[in-house]
């Protein structure tokens, strides 16, 4: 597990883990955590695991909208549309 | 006059749906796919869906141009939710969850690595994962852990943003997507996937 440069270790690294791949850390944080991730790849091996669950994740809630509801909803609009001018007169 | 593009003419009635149009409907597939995961009912979702982009359209004057029109959209998709669908099922939800470590489905994942066969656990997790079990086991989450983990993980908002979709504080919100990833990893780790795994690296069983 690397020592060298980086002034973080491995449980810091894993602890900033999410906050890291949420893109929500400094500037400077995330360059630290970079640091030890080019030299630890215990850590590097648990962030890639992480990064790809996230994809997964990601891509598996995809759903595909129903014809049928876009129509339905561009038709609802007209409909609220025309209520709004007649009510503005 | 057809075919006028003159500024003024979008502020016209049937302009503004128009332009309204133009900018929200590109939303609609992230919208429904967070109405299906929050409500678990096509029917529902659609309705969830239809009374957003209505209620949106409504309130479309006071959305400030330059600012973010999916979180605006989304906040209204969630507030219509809490108030209308929630409101509806009467007992509110179990809002906790069993809590576990950090990492659990990659440790999980650790404690299975097969001898032998040549290939992690991780790489057979992910050959075999399917969208189905992603979806079981988001579905599976509470109410507000579920909310904070599609709006993070799926939707890739930010801590801030979600924040204001949710209008619950910046602190909340961290804890929730924090505790919601942990039951979302619990809950993989629980899926047929995973199950396999397990059998397969203990064929004494």
């Amino acid at each position: 597990m690397g020592t060298g440069e980086s002034d973080v270790d491995c449980n810091e690294t894993l602890y900033r883990l999410y906050t890291y791949l949420d893109g929500e850390l400094t500037e400077e944080r995330r360059h630290k955590i970079q640091r030890h991730l080019d030299e630890c790849e215990t850590c590097l091996d648990a962030f890639d695991f992480e990064a790809d669950l996230r994809m997964v994740i990601a891509q598996g809630c995809k759903d595909h909208v129903p014809d049928a509801l876009r129509q339905r909803v561009l038709e609802a609009l007209i409909v609220e549309e025309q209520k709004q001018q007649f009510t503005k007169g | 006059m057809v075919g006028s593009h003159t500024a003024d003419g979008y502020r016209g009635g049937m302009a503004e749906r128009a332009v309204f149009a133009d900018l929200a409907m590109q939303h609609m597939p992230a919208l429904y796919t967070t109405a299906l995961r929050i409500t678990r009912n096509p029917a529902d979702a659609e309705d969830l869906v239809q009374e957003t982009f209505l209620k949106a359209f409504r309130a479309f004057d006071r959305f400030e141009e330059g600012t973010n029109l999916k979180a605006w959209l989304y906040k209204i998709l969630t507030n219509t939710f809490i108030n209308s669908y929630r409101a509806a099922k009467r007992r509110p939800e179990k809002a906790d969850v069993e809590d576990v470590e950090d990492l659990y489905l990659y440790h999980r994942l650790d404690d299975l690595q097969t001898a032998g066969t040549g290939r992690s656990a991780e790489d057979e997790f992910f050959d075999h994962i399917t969208d189905d079990d992603v979806k079981q086991a988001i579905e599976s989450l509470p109410e507000v852990f579920r909310i904070a983990v599609l709006l993070a993980d799926v939707e890739g908002f930010s801590y801030k943003e979600i924040a204001e979709i949710t209008e619950v504080p910046i602190g909340t919100v961290m804890s929730r997507i924090h505790r919601g990833r942990r039951a979302l990893q619990k809950a993989l780790a629980g899926s047929t996937v995973v199950q396999g795994l397990v059998g397969s690296a203990e064929p004494g069983h």
